[in-house]
Parts: C-alpha cells; sequence; structure tokens
C-alpha cells in the first residue's frame, strides 16, 4: 500500500523534471562521428577516387542495394564505371563499410534524406561521390599497394622494397 | 414559461459542456501522461497542440466504420452507445451549484449507482456481438470486476448517507457546511474511488481492455465513431466519478467566497480528473486474479467495519 502510494508520488514529481525530447526540426541532434547514417564514396588526398571496384561491399551489403560495374583506366588502375546505391533498400547496417578494403565506401553523420518520389532514393555515383578523405584522410590505397597504376613505381611505395632481380639471386 | 426555458439551458448547456470536456480530455490526458514520462506530448496543432483534438476527432469521423460480417449487427451497433447513454443519465443528479442542477432526485444516489450499473452493459454487448474470443474475454472481465465492485461502491457511500440522512445529493452537498465528509469518511472515501476507478475501467484497473493481453478487449473490432463513443464514454465516466466524489466528500461547490461556488466545483473535479491520469501514469495493471482477491477479500469487509463503525458512533452520539 506505501509502495503504491510512493510510485504515485514518485511519478507526480516527474511534473518538475526537464523533458527529455528534443524538438526536432528547430532543435537538432548531436551525432556521433561513427553514426551510421547515408553512405558516400571518399577520394584519396589526391583527389582521386578511392573505389577500387572489387565488390566486396555489394557482396556483403544484406539487403543487395549496391551495384556497382568496374573498369580499368589506361594506366591500369581500377574505378567504378557506375556506382548505385538503391537508399529505399539500404538498412544502414554498415557492412558496405567494413568489408570496403580501400576505405572508399564510408556511412556519414546525415540522415535527412526523406523524397517525395521514390525513385530519388536511389543515388547514383555523382551523387554519392564527396571532396573529402572521410574519416580516414591522408590514406591512398595505390600508394601502400605493390601495384603500378600511375600513382608510384613498384617498389616506390612507403614500406616497400624495391623489386629484386629474381635472376642475380641465382647460386 | 421561463421556468421551462431555464430548465432547457440548464440541460443543453450541461450536455454541450460535458461533451466538449471529454474531448478536452484527450488533449489533457496525452499532454499529462507525457509531462509525468518525462516527454513533451502533443505540441505541434494550434497553440499548445490544442487542436489534436480537433484532428483526433476528424480523425474518428473519417476512419472506416465497419462492421465485422460475424458479428451480430444490431446489438454491435447499440452497444457504444448505451455506455454514453448511461453516463449522461448519471449527470442528471449531479449539483453542479447551488442552481445548476438538471433534476434534485429524493434517491440521487440510487439513481447514480443504477445507471453506473447499465454502463456494464455497453461492455458486456459489445463484447459479445463482436463474436470474436479476445472481445469475449474482455467482456467477461469486465462483467466480473464490474459486479464485485458495484457491491462496495454502494456500500462505501452509505455512511455518507447515515451522516447526511439524506439520498439527494444537494442534501449531501449541503451536509458539509461545517466538515466536509472526507473527514469523516476516509476510509469510504478511499474504497469509493478506487471502486470509481474499476467502474470506469481505467487503469490500473482496465483489465476488460488490457492493451497488452486482450488485443483491445471488448472494442477490439470497434472501429471509427463507433470506437469514438466507448473513448467518449470512458472520459465522461472519469468526470462522473469526479464530480460524484467531489460533492460526496469534497463539499460540492462549498467553499470560500471569492470564487463563485461553480468554479469550486470546477477546480475539485479536475484535480480529481487529474489524479485518474497520474494513476495511469504511475501504476501497473493487477493481475485477474490479485483484482479479484483484493475486492472481495480486503475491500468489501473493510467497507463493511466502515459501515458498522460509522453507525456505532452515530448511534451513540444521538442517544438521549
Amino acid at each position: 500500500m506505501l509502495s503504491i502510494i510512493r510510485s504515485i508520488w514518485l511519478t507526480f514529481l516527474h511534473l518538475f523534471h526537464k523533458t527529455e525530447t528534443i524538438q526536432y526540426p528547430e532543435e537538432k541532434v548531436q551525432l556521433r562521428p561513427r553514426y551510421r547514417g547515408r553512405i558516400v564514396l571518399t577520394r584519396d588526398p589526391d583527389n582521386q577516387e578511392r573505389c577500387v571496384g572489387c565488390y566486396l561491399c555489394a557482396a556483403a551489403c544484406p539487403v543487395d542495394c549496391i551495384a556497382l560495374q568496374a573498369t580499368e583506366n589506361e594506366e591500369g588502375r581500377r574505378y567504378p564505371e557506375f556506382f548505385r546505391i538503391n537508399f529505399s533498400r539500404c538498412i544502414f547496417c554498415g557492412f558496405c563499410e567494413e568489408a570496403c578494403p580501400t576505405y572508399a565506401i564510408q556511412l556519414i553523420p546525415d540522415f535527412e534524406m526523406a523524397e517525395y518520389d521514390r525513385q530519388n532514393l536511389v543515388y547514383e555515383k555523382e551523387d554519392l561521390l564527396i571532396n573529402s578523405q572521410g574519416k580516414y584522410p591522408g590514406y591512398n590505397y595505390y600508394k601502400v599497394a605493390g601495384l603500378d597504376a600511375g600513382v608510384k613505381g613498384k617498389g616506390e611505395g612507403t614500406n616497400e622494397e624495391p623489386p629484386v632481380d629474381r635472376h642475380s639471386l641465382l647460386p | 414559461m421561463s421556468e421551462t426555458l431555464n430548465y432547457w439551458l440548464v440541460i443543453v448547456g450541461i450536455l454541450f459542456v460535458l461533451l466538449n470536456i471529454a474531448a478536452f480530455l484527450i488533449w489533457v490526458e496525452r499532454r499529462m501522461l507525457a509531462l509525468w514520462q518525462d516527454r513533451l506530448g502533443p505540441n505541434r496543432a494550434g497553440p499548445f497542440g490544442l487542436l489534436i483534438i480537433l484532428a483526433d476527432t476528424l480523425k474518428l469521423f473519417f476512419k472506416e466504420d465497419w462492421i465485422p460480417p460475424f458479428a451480430d449487427r444490431h446489438v454491435f451497433v447499440i452497444a457504444p452507445a448505451v455506455i454514453v447513454i448511461s453516463v449522461l443519465l448519471s449527470f442528471a443528479i449531479i449539483p453542479f451549484a447551488p442552481a445548476i442542477q438538471i433534476v434534485d432526485l429524493n434517491i440521487g444516489l440510487l439513481f447514480f449507482l443504477g445507471m453506473s450499473s447499465l454502463g456494464v452493459y455497453s461492455i458486456v454487448l459489445g463484447g459479445w456481438a463482436s463474436n470474436n474470443k479476445y472481445s469475449l474475454l474482455g467482456a467477461l472481465r469486465g462483467a466480473s470486476q464490474m459486479i464485485s465492485y458495484e457491491v462496495f461502491m454502494g456500500l462505501s457511500l452509505m455512511g455518507v448517507v447515515m451522516l447526511s440522512g439524506s439520498f439527494s445529493l444537494r442534501t449531501i452537498v449541503e451536509a458539509q457546511k461545517d466538515y466536509w465528509f472526507v473527514l469523516l469518511q476516509p476510509v469510504g472515501f478511499v474504497i469509493f474511488f478506487i471502486a470509481g476507478i474499476a467502474e470506469t475501467h481505467r487503469l490500473p484497473f482496465d483489465i476488460p481492455e488490457a492493451e497488452s493481453e486482450l488485443v483491445a478487449g471488448f472494442h477490439s473490432e470497434y472501429s471509427g465513431m463507433k470506437f469514438g463513443m466507448f473513448f467518449i464514454g470512458e472520459y465522461l465516466g472519469i468526470t462522473l466519478i469526479s464530480s460524484i466524489t467531489v460533492a460526496l466528500f469534497f463539499g460540492g461547490w462549498l467553499g470560500p467566497a471569492f470564487l463563485p461556488p461553480l468554479a469550486w466545483f470546477a477546480i475539485k473535479t479536475a484535480g480529481f480528473i487529474l489524479f485518474f491520469i497520474l494513476l495511469r501514469a504511475s501504476l501497473p495493471r493487477p493481475r485477474y486474479d490479485q483484482l479479484m482477491e483484493y475486492g472481495w477479500k480486503i475491500l468489501l469487509p473493510l467497507t463493511l467495519l466502515n459501515l458498522l463503525v460509522t453507525g456505532g458512533i452515530i448511534l451513540f452520539l444521538n442517544q438521549p
């Protein structure tokens, strides 16, 4: 009986507590940097696309909302010919970001993507690409890869040694 | 002629005010519940979100008014009206102010008890006519809850009747000139209020609808304005129990003279309505058997004891 009266009284006291509600359109919520919102494609420090079109994001996506086609330029650098994300399907799980070997695909703290037309939720490559390095500034895949794609020559990377002439090692 | 006109004015005025209060309570309840849960509640439509009432009502009117093919059509349609009519009829005997009362029956209290018992037909018929097992379960629960709580609802009021010597509500209010009856009958007041909550099947005693167990209980199959009638009936029931409590235990319109009698009545009633909402915000629903046990094993003996002690004291004081 006493506990019932006590809980009624404690609930009454909440009249004088501060409300938790954030009045959204006027008052914005402070999102954390690792919040999983809109998906973007980032660029490397030389302002080139990071994406190498490996399809790992499309394979990891549980709802199959990512479609892309890889191609290669004359220097042997791979890049996506088209890159399409259907945000009406996307569940913002972040698996694509985890799967990406070059830090190209990233989720950013922006969720205000509402559209009146469903078709407008299909983002093409030019909608996804941003002029930023995202969460990993200074990272350039082709600088650390052992591949010559016009960025650097073979063996010129930071953690690399020059290629060895195999025939010269013969006894 | 002018007396007839006066009657009509009072009747139409009370009806108008009551139905508006019932609609207004939609907003009051949502805002107050929100505040007690550290939220804001509806605050967008109009000043303080008051236009939510209009939006809710329009929505109810434009909802599809569907009668299930398996339902008993005529009873299904009548059931929601029964609760609104029976509650509105009860308001006829309530003295809002010395001049504002529709009829001063000399059996006013019995009329109120009778009318509030009729309200249970709405639940039972609505649940039965829906021809749905959850509705039927809700209706059964409603019937047994009403029957067991009705018993000591009536008995708890008998202390007041003994003290004032009348069943007429006006006489009862006037008998509280010196002391409010809540001071002389605290146990009677608490028991009557608990029974009143059960009578309006509000939380924590809302087991006839129990949305977490029975979908929506007796009104699972109702939609549109038929559901709206149950809704309005519930809010009218809150207002009725609050105003009856005020009239019987808290001196009705009596109060210091700087405010008119009607204002005192309204303020006291509003306090009890807010308490109804506070109860909803704070207490969980008891299990069905706990409710029955609480009613029959605790409240009923307590009421009888209260009656015995009150009668004994009155006899002792009045002996020659």
